[in-house]
């Protein structure tokens, strides 16, 4: 069985993003960029299923910038197999990816895409959703547990209330959420032996889709502040304060 | 030009996210219609034809929009999007898990979580974790919006919609509902509480975490939220977690007790009118946003805010 794993290039993070002064945009010259956090569970998904002899081949994927090699080369060396960056300076929204991904699915023919619930940058949560829909595979948002078997997968969801369980026919595309698993850290061998493995790298234009955006950014700003900061000396200070200040009781 | 808003549900009982959704929608139109898919869902619908400004309510249901299949509730929604410009959806969990899908069959953009209505076409919502708030404008024939709800004001009741039962659509062939294990909580829902508890990882047990928090939330008549690394050691359940990945929380009040505040977290509560912290590391980032910080043990500071609060007659 193939997988294919979107990964997406984004701040990290444990960086606090800062808005640009003229309000264009977030700054992200000289900001540490990292691998999508939810990327890396899928990533690490993939890979588990691989050691337990489910999966053969794992597939990572990123469309983006040059630059993005260097995700692709973390989810090799996490291992994946081989990687393809779609290269692009574009800005890109979550239905110009989806269709890309969905070109490339048309290519590549995986069992299962396994990819991020969200990207830490644009909080979209859409990717998943729209591909699913773009390639006509059935879809799990949110997993926290894949199982595969006889050419169908069990997938538990975190839903409001609890969790849920839904069998899918294979393709299909599913969104890893926290607690699917805990992604490991790559070693050093590990990351020597991937800057060995392919790395193909296409204009992303070649694949025929239209990636242009179909929104305009009019501004970005600084959010409110909040003027916290305050202290009391103990819990009767706070009670009182709740009651006369907030207004609580 | 008239607006589509998805109602938030369980089949039983309409969410008020689904009112400050509404909200949002008369903001772009004063042709506001609902949908209410699901099934056994007749209260929901009775229920959201009481909203003042609603035009009708559309009922749809079938086995698979009851148990909130995506593809299914895709399905039903695209055809009905012929009659209207835009469709307005709370982005709950289930709202993000077929919104986009929604968009993609348009081909249109989804605008996740807007927080500000500017015009029909302009919106605000926050990304990176709400360190950034974009002004986005859409020229795309039809909008799909999802909306956070904390960001809206709940439309009042005093309306009476007719409610018109429409097809339900085709299921989802290749998904299957297998199960789902719920449970119910007698807690006001962690989204519209007016008051907040939530504990971290510093409570280091589960047992601890029921012991601390939920004796604090009762006595506040407050619904429990947590911090992901309170629910990833399992101390609570998932959809405890407030934060930039989880739920998203704006009460009157929110106590935040043994979580550091890290940028995830405060993404999900930094909009509360009042914050509350009990945390002894007095350099904890969560302090920087609380109105009232409080420097202390929690196994300190808790039990004597139970006895201020009973002194003060709580
Ligand atoms: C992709 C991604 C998504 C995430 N999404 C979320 C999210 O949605 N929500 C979220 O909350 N986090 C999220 N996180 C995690 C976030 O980065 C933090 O790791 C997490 O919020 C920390 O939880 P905490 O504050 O309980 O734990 P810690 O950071 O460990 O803080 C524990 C605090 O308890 C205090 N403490 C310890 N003992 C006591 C005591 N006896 N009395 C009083 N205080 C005490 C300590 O001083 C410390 O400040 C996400 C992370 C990633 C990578
Ligand atoms: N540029 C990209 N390249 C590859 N995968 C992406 C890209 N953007 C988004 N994705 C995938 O889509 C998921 C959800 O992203 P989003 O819908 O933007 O929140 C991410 O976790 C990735 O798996």
């Amino acid at each position: 069985m193939k997988v294919l794993v979107p990964v997406k290039r984004v701040i990290d993070y444990n960086v606090k993003a800062r808005v640009k002064s003229d309000q264009s945009g977030v700054d992200l010259a000289n900001v540490k960029m990292s691998m999508n956090p939810f990327c890396e569970i899928a990533v690490e998904e993939a890979v588990r299923m691989k050691e337990k002899g489910v999966v053969s081949e794992i597939v990572a994927v990123s469309i983006g910038p040059i630059q993005a090699q260097e995700t692709l080369r973390t989810a090799l060396a996490m291992g994946a197999d081989r990687a393809i960056l779609l290269q692009t300076d574009q800005d890109l929204e979550p239905l110009a990816v989806a269709k890309a991904l969905a070109a490339v699915a048309n290519e590549e023919k995986p069992d299962l895409i396994v990819m991020g619930k969200q990207a830490i940058d644009g909080d979209n949560n859409a990717t998943g959703q729209m591909l699913s829909t773009l390639l006509g595979w059935p879809q799990a948002t949110f997993a926290s547990a894949i199982e595969v078997s006889g050419g169908k997968v069990k997938v538990t969801r975190e839903v409001d209330g609890g969790l849920q369980n839904l069998e899918l026919d294979l393709p299909a595309v599913i969104t890893a959420d926290l607690r699917l698993n805990e992604p490991r850290y790559a070693s050093l061998p590990n990351i020597m032996k991937a800057k060995k493995k392919p790395l193909d790298i296409k204009e992303a234009a070649s694949l025929g889709v239209d990636l242009a955006p179909r929104l305009k950014v009019l501004k970005v700003a600084e959010p409110a502040k909040r003027s916290g900061g305050a202290k009391v000396e103990n819990a009767a200070e706070l009670v009182a304060k709740l009651k006369t200040e907030a207004g609580i009781f | 030009m008239a607006v589509l808003v998805i109602a938030d549900h369980d089949n039983a009982s309409l969410k008020d996210s689904t009112q400050k959704t509404v909200t949002a929608a008369l903001q772009i139109s004063s042709d506001v219609d609902i949908l209410v898919a699901g099934q056994g869902a007749k209260a929901v619908a009775d229920a959201a034809a009481k909203i003042t400004g609603v035009r009708k309510v559309l009922l749809a249901e079938s086995d698979a929009l009851g148990q909130g299949v995506a593809e299914a509730v895709e399905a039903c929604v695209v055809p009905l999007m012929g009659g209207y410009d835009a469709v307005l959806i709370p982005a709950t969990s289930q709202g993000k898990n077929f919104s986009p899908r929604i968009a993609a069959r348009l081909d249109v953009a989804q605008i996740s979580e807007i927080v500000e209505v500017v015009d029909a076409a302009t919106f605000v919502r926050p990304i990176y974790a709400g360190n950034a708030m974009e002004t986005v404008q859409s020229a795309d024939a039809k909008k799909v919006l999802t909306v956070r709800a904390t960001a809206f004001k709940a439309a009042a009741d005093g309306g009476s919609a007719a409610v018109e039962t429409i097809g339900a659509g085709d299921g989802a062939a290749k998904t299957r509902f297998l199960d789902q294990k719920l449970v119910k909580s007698a807690r006001p829902d962690l989204t519209a509480a007016r008051i907040v508890v939530s504990g971290g990882r510093a409570m280091g047990s589960a047992e601890e975490f029921q012991r601390v928090i939920e004796p604090l939330a009762d006595k506040l008549g407050a619904a429990v939220g947590a911090s992901r690394a309170a629910v990833d050691a399992g101390y609570a359940p998932n959809d405890y977690q407030v934060g930039q990945t989880g739920k998203v929380v704006a009460p009157e009040l929110y106590v935040a007790i043994g979580i550091s505040g890290a940028i995830q977290h405060l993404a999900g509560m930094k909009d509360s009118k009042y914050i509350v912290a009990i945390n002894k590391d007095a350099d904890a980032p969560i302090f920087q946003v609380a109105d009232y910080g409080l420097v202390s043990d929690y196994k300190v500071a808790v039990p004597e805010l139970m006895d201020a609060l009973t002194a003060a007659g709580l």
